[in-house]
């Protein structure tokens, strides 16, 4: 950990979201008066405390060295997927990122195949030849993670302009991070889809840093928010910490998609609780930044809700605790136990098979 | 059989694919009512509308990005970078992303997306719109890379591509569109991806060439046989996957080979050529392999030095007769 930096992260709990250009901050409705029941309530807190253990499981997992390569946890920005996803229908798509974990299991994904692709294994998603950082599923909607920063934007473009071409009521999800907000397709795929009012929400989880390197030495606007005014389309910035803010403003950016009216641009902003990977020395931040962080904890904050607003009751909470626990370490078990890839099956899977006549490969 | 222009056969394909599927569509710069900076679409936007004919933002990288996303889903774009040099500011999507795709998902996601292009040494067009870049897609695994050299092979291979269930690279060149040839009427005529055509029968040499290098093989293969050499011309249409066979077995009955590039001579597709040959028919060769190729130059613009460069049917009637 870095020591004697002065810490300069952005915080906007204070004022959980902002539609610009306007700079109103508008006092989010909370959760008594938003459509969610409690049952829904705690469904996300289930979800979202999967998402925190498996990632703290694979963790521990890749400091054992049985998972390979850089390992990007979702830890403390699982609020974000996990509203993301309470709006997402069968046939919607999702272009994820490195840290895209999180997106999976927030829409249903297998921990089992999730783990055992971790591990390189045969039985995981992609049969152990995409690994932690190239997951991919088809239902209930195409959802691809991406090695390359940047690379969801135009695939979720892609998505929504096939959307858009059958007239389909689908939408197509594109979350990056801060840094991929300043890579060139930000710009590119933005205004096209803003061009051609593309049913696209693209999510940006800021989480304040780019490996080591600052927003505040890296983003030109205040808020990536910001920039939806250079591309003709809302820009909202929202608490990422806060579940049910996420929720409400994904759930207008979505319905808005839905019903052809265009993209829209949401900046989540949260942080990360580990470093950009497992082993990151860290010397960007301090240990006080971190701890102060610690406090905004997405999950605290959904429990606080349910226990003190939905009344919910410890022993509720404890029960899926539970649950979580007994399913994580049961897939990552079941991971560890299971068969490496066949060497035959190396040189399968490069290109499709064909189904129509006359055409080699 | 029609005679038709290299350019109008590939709107044929086209336009009759997308007659045939609705999921087929074209995507590029000033390709809607423009009909594409080279006219190859000319008429498409009047009868398929904007929306099927989509005229792009300038911007490679989402063009490209867009059509690969829309195809993950299912649709089958054909999305023009218009010159291939363009190409340099949106390989991620390409390279990256619809190559992966297949095998990153372990056969889950299919990517039937065609990226038709155009490349070649023009009339003094520059650096920036002359380079010969086929080499880089075909050296990347889960690509199909085509080469067309007649209107013929433009329809029927464009038409597997769309057909494909593969990213397929279609590369033009520049100086083909205006070629005549005949074209099969047939709406189900097909060249299959990966098969090659022996354009001119021969028994003394063989030369393998590819898009416009192909028309120069045919010439000198003509200048040759008034000076009593049988040359056969085999151009392999598709570099991946390369017609291996069609290569080997004509090596393997002239003893000789000339293998023909329009890129710089280092690491180009002529020495994969040149080393199959080798692989395959070592025993056959009755002399090493000669490549036919510009110098490791960029490509300048002054005709006075832009012709010093390209490959010309000459350069192969004198490289086939050192071998002899």
């Amino acid at each position: 950990m870095g020591k004697g930096l002065e810490s300069r992260v952005r915080d906007v709990s204070a004022c959980p979201f902002r539609v610009f250009p306007k700079e109103v901050c508008l006092s989010r409705k909370g959760v008594e008066v938003l459509d969610l029941t409690k049952n829904e309530v705690l469904k996300m807190y289930e979800t979202m405390l999967t998402i925190r253990r498996f990632e703290e499981t694979a963790a521990q997992m890749a400091r054992e060295g049985i998972i390979y390569g850089s390992f990007h946890t979702y830890v403390g920005e699982e609020a974000i997927a996990t509203a993301v996803a309470a709006h997402l229908r069968k046939g919607d798509a999702v272009a994820s990122t490195h840290r895209g974990n999180g997106h999976f299991i927030a829409w249903g994904a297998d921990l089992k195949r999730m783990f055992a692709e971790c591990l390189g294994k045969g039985n995981g998603y992609c049969k152990g030849k995409g690994g932690k950082m190239h997951l991919a599923m088809t239902e209930p909607g195409l959802i691809s993670a991406n090695g390359i920063v940047g690379a969801g934007l135009p695939l979720g473009t892609g998505f929504g302009l096939h959307l858009k071409m059958r007239n389909s009521d689908n939408v197509a999800i594109s979350y990056f991070g801060d840094g991929a907000a300043n890579q060139g397709a930000f710009h590119e795929c933005v205004n096209m889809a803003s061009v051609w009012k593309l049913p696209v929400v693209y999510i940006c989880e800021n989480n304040q840093y780019a490996i080591s390197t600052s927003v505040n030495e890296s983003l030109s606007a205040e808020h990536v928010a910001d920039r939806g005014v250079g591309y003709g389309i809302p820009g909202v910035l929202v608490d990422g910490n806060d579940v049910f803010a996420v929720y409400e403003v994904v759930g207008e950016a979505i319905k808005r998609a839905r019903a052809g009216e265009g993209p829209t641009l949401v900046e989540c902003l949260t942080y990360r609780l580990r470093g950009h990977h497992e082993g990151d020395i860290q010397n960007y931040r301090t240990e006080e930044e971190v701890e102060e962080w610690k406090k905004k904890d997405p999950i605290l904050r959904v429990k606080k809700a349910l226990l003190e607003n939905l009344g919910a009751t410890e022993e509720e909470l404890k029960a899926i605790e539970e649950k979580v626990e007994k399913e994580v370490q049961e897939a990552a078990e079941y991971a560890k136990n299971s068969p490496w890839p066949e060497p035959e099956t190396l040189m399968e899977d490069i290109y499709a098979k064909e189904e129509e006549d006359g055409v080699v490969v | 059989m029609k005679n038709m222009t290299y350019r109008d056969a590939i709107k044929e394909a086209v336009r009759e694919e997308m007659l045939r599927d609705p999921d087929v569509f074209i995507m590029g710069e000033d390709v809607g009512v423009f009909g594409n900076v080279f006219k190859v679409f000319w008429g498409l936007y009047d009868e398929f509308g904007p929306e099927r004919v989509r005229s792009t933002p300038l911007s490679e990288m989402a063009i490209a990005g867009a059509a690969v996303g829309a195809a993950c889903m299912g649709s089958r774009p054909v999305a023009e970078i218009m010159y291939i040099d363009f190409m340099t500011v949106c390989l991620d999507p390409i390279i990256n992303q619809a190559a992966k795709l297949c095998y990153n998902s372990g056969g889950q996601i299919k990517c039937p997306v065609v990226i038709r292009t155009q490349g070649g040494i023009g009339k003094s067009k520059g650096s920036h719109h002359s380079q010969s870049l086929e080499a880089w897609f075909a050296h990347t695994p889960g690509l199909i890379t085509c080469m067309p050299s007649t209107p013929a092979d433009a329809k029927g291979m464009l038409k597997a591509a769309i057909r494909s269930n593969n990213p397929v690279i279609f590369i033009e060149h520049k100086l083909l569109y205006a070629t005549v040839g005949p074209v099969p009427e047939d709406e189900d005529y097909i060249v299959p991806l990966g098969k090659g055509d022996v354009k001119v029968e021969g028994d003394d040499v063989t030369i393998v060439a590819t898009s416009y290098q192909v028309v120069n093989a045919i010439k000198a293969a003509k200048i040759l046989e008034e000076k009593g050499i049988s040359a056969e011309v085999v151009d392999p249409r598709t570099l991946y996957p390369l017609d291996e066979d069609i290569i080997v077995n004509s090596v393997k009955k002239t003893g000789k080979a000339v293998v023909v590039q329009e890129s710089p001579e280092k690491y180009g597709i002529a020495s994969e050529f040149a080393y199959l040959i080798q692989e395959k028919a070592f025993d056959y060769l009755d002399a090493p392999v000669k490549r036919v190729a510009p110098p490791h130059v960029v490509v300048p613009y002054s005709p006075a030095l832009e012709d010093l460069i390209r490959p010309e049917p000459e350069h192969i009637v004198k490289a086939v007769e050192e071998l002899m």
